[in-house]
């Protein structure tokens, strides 16, 4: 087990280390570049010659990586040259994961609420109406482009019928204190209950548009599992026992089921940080996946490279803690 | 809570305004005025900027010398009362404004304009680069020390309220560029205090100092608050001992909402009360729907650039000219361009000192355009056409539809494409620059209302992107631009460029200008006060919530 | 077996659950498939957008690229061509003929599905190839590549391989979406090959002295078929939508001479208040397209599933 853990970690250094070696060699491969990004539409030839030998920019690209890893290590991933420019990226970010953490947080809520009722409604009963109609559903949800679906809700409830608010995190008139960057637990923590209120608000749609996909995956995993489980022996022995439905609901099917379920909760991050640079942007959100959007689209490179680097990282480590609480329970996969 | 907090805003600045008599306001006194901006400040220290979004913020905060006067690009007196020059146009006395204080309580005098001249001059180091300090480099040329001749050469304060500037050289933009919100006033205890100057060049960008990024001192009719980074707000607060009219606003809040479609949203929605740039295809709809779309002037000029260095073709003139007479630059306008905008006849717009009036036109024709092509003997023409993309510019508010259009039109009178398209910071402006494209579009907002701003930049070195250095004329111009700068006498200098601005169009034809097209600015219809400044230079101390 | 649950576990389940497809078991499952009313919804969805694909240029009524209506096109009014005789739909931003874009647009949004998915199959036959039939630290080796690109979420790494290109355009969006499903189709060959290597007729074959190489390509490959086609018909969907994704972010094809529905998409969200048709359109057919191929690949999957044949 530990030794396990120990060489997936060492792969995760490895990993990381090679992506932001490719990245890295890439973004620097690329014309324009930070020189370009600094100066703006005024630059010259001469004046972007002058800034790249100033900043180093033209030294071989080996020697360039080495002294990005040296800063990195000690924090300083460069600063952002399009989205805030001037600010160290780092500070981007721990300024913007509170919010795509509160949303990404809220979105996967809505859909395990959501999703696993209708999953088991939809196994127990297999080729009803119900089931067909949410397994036509869910494929249609995986069918519309997530940020097209932002827009609809966008343009439904808010824009047409000013249900909810189209932007943002929180209505500028506001007067929060922050204490943690979480909006919602801030207004409560303080019991500024009209910022919680408002915070709350502003994260309904996009959280809506976020949870679709994740959503989707959460029930046809339920409904699979749940199917999987009623055709088990033990659950046929209790019903031909003459158990209670209640009863074997509660005690076998559920209980066995839902372990795929929460493994398969675990992995939906990937597809939220994706979720997220659309949803963000629809909605102006001001979280990591906004920045990223931003990003793309301004060609900030410093941010791009560390934003991506810890996206990966986060990525893997949760992959990690999900095969090895999977190896924890099923010692299958420990023997491999 | 807010109703609470505006009432009592309300009532205190209903005495202040008892006490002032009833000015110009119709306007009621308080309240919260939030504006809609597309990008984050990059810092607060104006000197070191080169984005609009710092410049926007850093105009409500500071006072210059000169100003320019509301809606206008002409210069006018703001912490200087008056200035005047020796004849040769080197020396510069400015008389002062009289008990001003900066907002840390520094008084403003002579010798503190002397200090931020001498700031300017003597950055050291990374605050020499261009990427910093490029207004400064731009428009004085050089730091001390370096091997190149500054325009700045002295300050000295004649007594307190006088101050004298020299020069190297007359030029034209002087003094209009003092009222560039870079060249703004700053207080020297809070420049010395909070380390203004010690900007370093930290791996790939600059780290600048806590006075840039927390404590901003100037003049001003508002004062800087603060700056929250989890909600996206810049927030400024009225300076109460301003030296003029004080503002009827409590706050001004900057909201950065990055997506065009968010802002818009947000002004509907009533989260907003203004933002600025919107899109031109919204103007009809937001009218509609009951707000103040305030249209600029035009102040820039969108142009087809011709790089004579790669087809010796482009180097014949009947060939430009056939470029020029084969785009239908009407039905462009029409079609991709907000109201108000015109197509340029010159690089200048009209109220640019020596537009001339009689300049060769280009009104469309394909079949004088195919003529000519023949004549050059070009009728197989196959051009590197570059157009950036990811960029929307007041003067070029889609790159795509505008290329489209001008392609289109081309095609037509047979010339042939390769067309490339790179993200304007990822490529596009680097090739345009090592002269890879023949024809590529590019634009220019003026700075001030100096034609050397405009023709100068484009043309003033004959290396430049159009590489006029190929034509024998290329020299010519550059030397005629140098000379028209210098002269100090307005009516001379005029001219001048009038004359440089018909042989631009009639002889030279270096570039093809093809608009000039109004940027706008959006507020609800009870924000009164907003002056739309062609140089997007709108002072919201002048405005109220009605 | 467990119900799979992490993205290696779903592709290793379809790999193993689909791989023995013999004759009789296609056989079986098209006479399952017949009968399946979502995979006949799927099935003609796909073909209406095939035939459209192929005869769009002859039904067009206008040339997609041609300005015909440019001079009703009012910036200043955010007049854009309305419904007329010749023109049902209208026209797009620049005057040109919306309906004739759409029909033509499925060309090369067909053309970005291909594509994407055969790079993807191609670069993923290599790796799995080697991989499944080779074993040992060649094995290893290409896991662990694969393992490295599954590590990163999809889109993302469709977004950032899309931001690297200095000259964005159609063959760079399709480079994005497809390089992403790589590492999915190497694991599924392996899987599936590795399922067959102890199976009987490999280890027969094996046992007659048949060489590596043709026991690889006639027995081996044409048998793992079955998982191949039902990924390929779900990636066929996902690269259409990541594609539009990719354009929404401003990293599509930038040059839109030759319609395109994801990019039609992209270009129209700056009016899709004042004139949402112009959004509607496109992405009710890449819905309607992705819904197709979802459904068919979905049904396929059923059909194919061992597990579903009692």
């Amino acid at each position: 087990m530990l030794r396990y853990t120990v060489r997936r970690l060492i792969q995760l250094v490895v990993v990381v280390l090679v992506l932001s070696l490719l990245v890295f060699a890439w973004l620097r491969a690329l014309p324009g570049g930070p020189a370009s990004a600094l100066l703006g539409d005024r630059g010259t030839e001469e004046s972007r010659a002058a800034l790249s030998a100033q900043l180093g920019l033209d030294q071989p690209i080996f020697i360039q990586y080495f002294k990005f890893l040296g800063r990195a290590i000690t924090g300083n991933f460069g600063n952002s040259t399009g989205v805030q420019p001037g600010d160290p990226v780092v500070d981007i970010f721990l300024q913007r994961f509170p919010a795509t953490l509160e949303l990404s947080a809220f979105a996967i809520v809505l859909a395990v609420i959501a999703g696993i009722p209708l999953g088991y409604l939809a196994a127990k009963r297999r080729g009803g109406w119900f089931d067909n109609l949410s397994v036509g559903a869910s494929l249609i949800g995986v069918a519309v482009p997530v940020f097209f679906l932002a827009f609809l809700l966008k343009y439904l409830l808010s824009t047409k019928f000013g249900i909810l608010p189209s932007f943002g995190r929180q209505d500028g008139a506001i007067e929060a204190t922050r204490v943690t960057g979480f909006f919602v637990l801030d207004g409560i923590l303080t019991q500024e209950w009209d910022a919680a209120w408002d915070a709350f608000r502003h994260l309904v749609l996009p959280a809506i548009a976020l949870a679709t996909i994740p959503f989707a995956v959460i029930f046809r995993i339920t409904r699979a599992a749940v199917l999987e489980v009623l055709n088990e022996d033990y659950v046929r022995t209790a019903e031909s026992k003459g158990l209670l439905g209640s009863v074997i609901r509660r005690r076998h099917v559920l209980r066995n089921a839902m372990l795929p379920v929460v493994t398969t909760i675990g992995l939906q991050v990937g597809a939220l940080l994706a979720g997220a640079v659309l949803t963000e942007k629809v909605f102006a959100f001001s979280g990591v996946g906004e920045a990223l959007a931003l990003g793309f689209e301004r060609r900030d490179y410093p941010l791009l490279q560390m934003f991506i680097m810890v996206a990966a990282i986060v990525y893997v480590l949760v992959n990690l803690l999900v095969d090895l609480s999977y190896a924890l329970i099923d010692p299958r996969i420990r023997a491999r | 809570m807010i109703g609470l907090t505006g009432v009592a805003a309300l009532a205190l600045s209903a005495c202040a305004q008892s006490e002032r008599g009833s000015d110009s306001g119709s306007g009621k006194v308080g309240g919260t005025l939030t504006f809609g901006a597309a990008g984050a400040p990059k810092l607060f220290d104006p000197f070191y900027a080169v984005d609009g979004e710092t410049f926007r913020v850093a105009r409500q905060m500071f006072d210059g010398l000169t100003t320019f006067k509301p809606g206008t690009a002409e210069p006018e007196g703001q912490l200087a009362e008056k200035w005047s020059s020796s004849s040769d146009g080197l020396t510069w006395t400015f008389n002062l404004r009289k008990g001003v204080k900066f907002h840390d309580g520094t008084e403003f005098n002579a010798a503190a304009v002397c200090a931020n001249f001498d700031r300017w001059y003597n950055q050291k180091g990374a605050g020499q680069s261009d990427a910093v300090s490029q207004y400064y480099s731009d428009n004085f040329g050089a730091f001390a020390g370096q091997a190149k001749t500054s325009l700045y050469k002295s300050c000295a304060a004649k007594d307190a309220n006088t101050a004298e500037v020299v020069l190297t050289s007359s030029t034209s933009k002087f003094p209009d560029i003092l009222g560039l919100p870079a060249f703004s006033m700053q207080s020297p205890t809070a420049l010395k205090q909070y380390d203004a100057d010690n900007v370093v060049a930290e791996g790939d960008s600059f780290k600048f100092p806590a006075y840039a990024t927390d404590h901003p001192t100037g003049t001003g009719p508002f004062k800087f608050s603060k700056y929250d980074k989890a909600n996206n707000t810049v927030e400024l607060v009225r300076n109460d001992d301003y030296w003029g009219e004080k503002t009827k606003l409590d706050k001004l809040v900057f909201r950065i909402i990055p997506d065009e479609t968010a802002r818009k949203q947000a002004l509907q929605s009533g989260d907003i009360d203004g933002f600025d740039f919107p899109n031109a295809a919204d103007w009809e709809s937001l009218k509609k729907a009951g707000f103040n779309v305030q249209i600029r002037p035009a102040f820039n000029v969108l142009y087809l650039g011709i790089d004579q260095k790669n087809n010796p073709k482009l180097q014949d003139l009947k060939v430009r000219q056939a470029l020029a007479y084969g785009i239908n630059r009407d039905q462009l306008v029409k079609s991709q361009l907000p109201e108000g905008a015109k197509v340029a006849s010159q690089f200048i717009p009209e109220t640019v000192g020596g537009y001339a009036k009689d300049v060769t036109e280009y009104k469309y024709d394909a079949d004088k355009a195919k003529a000519l092509l023949a004549e050059a003997g070009a009728s197989d023409l196959t051009l590197k056409f570059y157009w950036p993309s990811e960029v929307t510019r007041p003067y070029m508010p889609n790159p795509k539809d505008i290329f489209g259009a001008i392609s289109a039109d081309l095609q037509k009178i047979g010339v042939k494409f390769e067309v490339t398209t790179k993200p304007w910071n990822g490529g596009y402006l680097t090739d345009v620059d090592q002269h890879i494209p023949d024809l590529f579009l590019l634009g220019w907002t003026g700075d001030t209302g100096s034609a050397d701003n405009w023709i100068g930049t484009f043309f003033g070195n004959p290396e430049n992107r159009f590489n006029t250095a190929s034509s024998p004329w290329g020299a010519t111009l550059a030397a005629d631009l140098k000379k028209a700068d210098a002269e100090p006498d307005r009516d001379k200098r005029y001219k001048l460029y009038e004359d440089i601005n018909k042989k631009i169009m009639g002889e030279y034809l270096p570039a093809i200008p093809i608009s000039h097209s109004p940027p706008a600015l959006v507020v609800k219809s009870n924000i009164k006060g907003i002056v739309p400044s062609p140089l997007t230079d709108e002072r919201f101390a002048t405005a109220s919530i009605g | 077996m467990p119900t799979p649950t992490t993205k290696k576990e779903r592709i290793d389940a379809l790999a193993e659950s689909t791989s023995d497809s013999g004759v009789s078991l296609a056989a079986s499952a098209w006479k399952r498939l017949r009968r399946s009313p979502v995979f006949l919804v799927g099935l003609v969805i796909i073909v209406l957008f095939l035939v459209t694909a192929v005869i769009a240029p002859w039904i067009a009524p206008h040339d997609p690229a041609a300005r015909d209506l440019i001079d009703q096109v009012v910036k200043a009014r955010n007049e854009i061509p309305p419904a007329q005789p010749g023109y049902p739909l209208g026209g797009d931003q620049v005057g040109r003929d919306f309906l004739s874009r759409l029909l033509v647009g499925s060309q090369q949004t067909l053309l970005v599905g291909v594509f994407a998915t055969l790079i993807g199959l191609v670069g993923g036959l290599i790796l799995g190839t080697l991989s499944g039939a080779l074993g040992g630290w060649v094995d290893s080796l290409v896991m662990r590549v694969v393992d490295v690109m599954l590590s990163i979420p999809q889109l993302l790494l469709a977004f950032g391989i899309g931001a690297l290109f200095a000259k964005p355009n159609l063959f760079t969006v399709i480079l994005a979406v497809s390089i992403v499903q790589i590492p999915v189709f190497a694991r599924l060959l392996r899987g599936s090959m590795l399922a067959q290597r102890s199976s009987d007729h490999v280890l027969a074959a094996t046992a007659l002295g048949v060489k590596p190489g043709p026991i690889v390509f006639r027995h081996m490959l044409p048998n793992s078929l079955g998982p191949v086609i039902v990924q390929s018909t779900l990636v066929l969907a996902t690269s259409i939508i990541d594609a539009a994704a990719l354009s929404f972010l401003g990293l599509g094809n930038p040059d839109d001479t030759v319609p395109e529905w994801g990019q039609m998409l992209g270009n129209a969200q700056t009016v899709i208040d004042s004139h949402p048709a112009l959004a509607f359109w496109p992405a009710g057919c890449i819905i309607l397209i992705a819904l197709g191929f979802t459904l068919v690949g979905e049904s396929l999957r059923d059909a194919l599933d061992p597990k579903n044949r009692r």
